[in-house]
């Protein structure tokens, strides 16, 4: 288990300075002086020259990209053009909205996925089974966007049953947690049902039955728990998807999340605000799935041999 | 992304053995036709695509050209899906969109496609470093989750039709290069590749005339599948007025800016949104039925 997780860290290493060097590219991939940009078009040369000590620009890139990881590594994400800020100020403001309700959606299409996987794989090829895949279908390939806006529709406007945008209370992410959830949902669903369909043929559940264990039992004491193992890796990756989908959900919704604060950032021109979701984003994204994999190997001794 | 599991057997009209002596298209053809889903998802597909080309025909009003004191009406014998809030009439609007959404879909999905092919060619054929080093690179790609990857190059290069094809393209190299990989993979050891290697073939008669179409069942499910992700990324860029802007009759456009006439028209927000999840819906069906269809494990 020690080597794998070793192995695993040592692949990560070089994920994660390319995810740096991709955030640090963007000032650079603008046109224009990159000190200009930080500082504003109206910045005077004693401003600029200061700026560019600052940041390393007066030095080679590759140079300014040490001075920016060796920055990035203290927790210093450089200073809002807009709001004057430190970066890392907003992030830690704005970041745990995000990953609440990432989190959230997680636990959501969770229990909606492995029960409707579970109950579709049981009843194979019924009227349920086949419901269950249209709806998969559907929650894959439904904007999550517009799915926001109808049920913003339909559940606060017309039903009045929760507010319609801002945050506060839980009942402020009933409906977000909802949208952003729902193609999660469905891919869970359907890794259940096929991670359920692969376990049921398997010897150990026939000697079950055949010794007359209960089916109730079979499916969840000797099924569900072998097959949640390929299900787990879903969830490591959804919870991924789910930080870039919470940018539409919180933008629909007015959220106070990352993904508002990064697009904001986008329409404002305030590029250390960009590169420093970008970072925090991929870096989180890259962990999460660390800790799939490994959670994958702990429940699964086979992996770790390959 | 979502779809990406290989999971509901969508055959259950299992279709009988093909005819004797059919080629693997015929007998692809053969398959595809007895899947009811695929069968679903090209209908949709080709209507979309045909109302597309023909939406110049079809569009019974200017999709740019509205008269204000015409707004937000709903739909009625004229205007059959109504129009928006200057006026426009939504229908003609939603088939001139339909017409960018293809254009999008086509230029990403070809960047992805040919960018994302010739890498996994040469990962998968070359081995070792190359191997490395271009999947390495793949990750890092891929450690960008969702929209952030397309987002950060929307930052870099602005918003606008072909900053959004570029984003949504190179979103999707990734996905592309893994499939092509694995398919070269398994095909590399195969006794017929190393048959034509033993007879001295030259290393690019051996990709394109054995790996390359050998692996086009793969390429093929995921082209159907990627034209779901890039309407999905590129409409959601417009959404958020980061991708294709105003006046355009993109679907994602149209729906952001009818947010600010949700409740006294809904309609002018629905109707684009449910234009996506159709058409969505339709590659992602068609993308599915490929697969059962051209998955060699489920062949006889």
């Amino acid at each position: 288990m020690i080597a794998y997780v070793t192995r695993r860290l040592l692949l990560i290493a070089p994920v994660l300075l390319g995810v740096s060097i991709g955030s640090f590219a963007l000032l650079h991939l603008v046109p224009g002086d990159p000190a200009m940009i930080l500082a504003g078009q109206e910045a005077t040369e004693e401003v600029l020259a200061k700026i560019r000590h600052e940041h390393g620009l007066d030095q080679p890139l590759a140079g300014q990209f040490v001075v920016y990881l060796g920055n990035a590594l203290r927790g210093n994400l450089g200073i809002s053009i807009q709001s004057r800020q430190p970066v890392a100020t907003l992030l830690a403001e704005r970041f745990p909205f995000t990953l609440r309700l990432a989190f959230l959606a997680i636990l959501v299409s969770g229990v909606l996925g492995v029960v409707a996987g579970v109950i579709a794989a049981t009843r194979r090829n019924s009227m349920i089974d086949l419901m269950a895949l249209l709806a998969s279908l559907v929650g894959i390939s439904v904007p999550i966007f517009w799915l926001g806006l109808l049920m913003m529709l339909v559940f606060s406007v017309r039903l009045q049953w929760f507010p319609a945008g801002g945050s506060g209370t839980m009942a402020h992410l009933v409906l977000p947690a909802l949208v952003l959830g729902a193609s999660s949902s469905a891919v869970i669903a359907r890794m259940t049902r096929a991670s359920m369909l692969e376990v049921l043929r398997q010897d150990y559940v026939r000697t079950a039955r055949a010794k007359g264990v209960q089916d109730r039992i079979v499916i969840y004491r000797h099924a569900l728990k072998n097959a949640m193992i390929p299900i787990l890796t879903v969830f490591g990756l959804e919870f991924g998807y789910n930080l870039g989908g919470a940018v539409l959900t919180e933008t629909v919704f007015s959220l106070p999340g990352v993904g508002r604060l990064i697009v904001e950032g986008i329409f404002a021109r305030d590029y250390p605000v960009v590169q420093g979701s970008m970072l925090v984003v991929a870096t989180t994204f890259v962990i999460v799935n660390l800790l799939t994999d490994i959670a994958y190997a702990w429940f699964d001794p086979r992996i770790r041999y390959n | 992304m979502p779809g990406s599991t290989l999971a509901f057997d969508t055959t259950d009209s299992a279709p009988t053995a093909a005819p004797r002596g059919s080629s693997f298209w015929a007998d692809t053809l053969h398959r595809v036709r007895g899947n009811r889903a695929a069968v679903a998802g090209a209908i949709v597909v080709v209507t979309f695509v045909v109302a597309a080309l023909l939406a110049p025909v079809l569009a019974p009003f200017d999709p740019l050209k509205g008269r204000l004191g015409n707004r937000l009406v709903a739909p009625n014998a004229v205007h059959w899906l109504g129009t928006d809030e200057l006026g426009r009439d939504i229908l003609s609007r939603v088939l001139y969109g339909a017409r960018l959404t293809v254009q999008i879909q086509v230029a990403a999905v070809g960047l992805a496609l040919g960018a994302g092919a010739a890498l996994g060619l040469l990962a998968g054929y070359v081995g070792r470093w190359v191997d490395q080093l271009i999947m390495r690179f793949m990750d890092i790609l891929m450690a960008f989750p969702g929209i952030f990857l397309a987002l950060g190059i929307i930052a870099a290069l602005g918003t606008g039709l072909g900053n959004v094809i570029i984003a949504a393209g190179i979103f999707l190299v990734p996905q592309f290069a893994r499939v092509v990989r694995a398919s070269v993979l398994t095909l590399k050891d195969m006794e017929f590749v190393q048959a034509a290697r033993a007879l001295g073939q030259r290393d690019a008669a051996i990709v394109f005339r054995y790996l390359l179409p050998n692996s086009l069942g793969p390429i093929i499910v995921q082209t159907s599948l990627r034209m779901a992700t890039v309407l999905l990324t590129a409409s959601g860029l417009s959404f958020l007025g980061l991708g294709v802007q105003p006046p355009s009759p993109e679907w994602g456009a149209m729906l952001s800016n009818a947010r600010s006439y949700m409740i006294t028209a809904p309609h002018v927000a629905m109707i684009p949104g449910l234009a996506i999840a159709v058409v969505v819906l339709g590659f992602n069906l068609l993308g599915d039925g490929l697969r059962d269809s051209l998955d060699p494990r489920l062949r006889e």
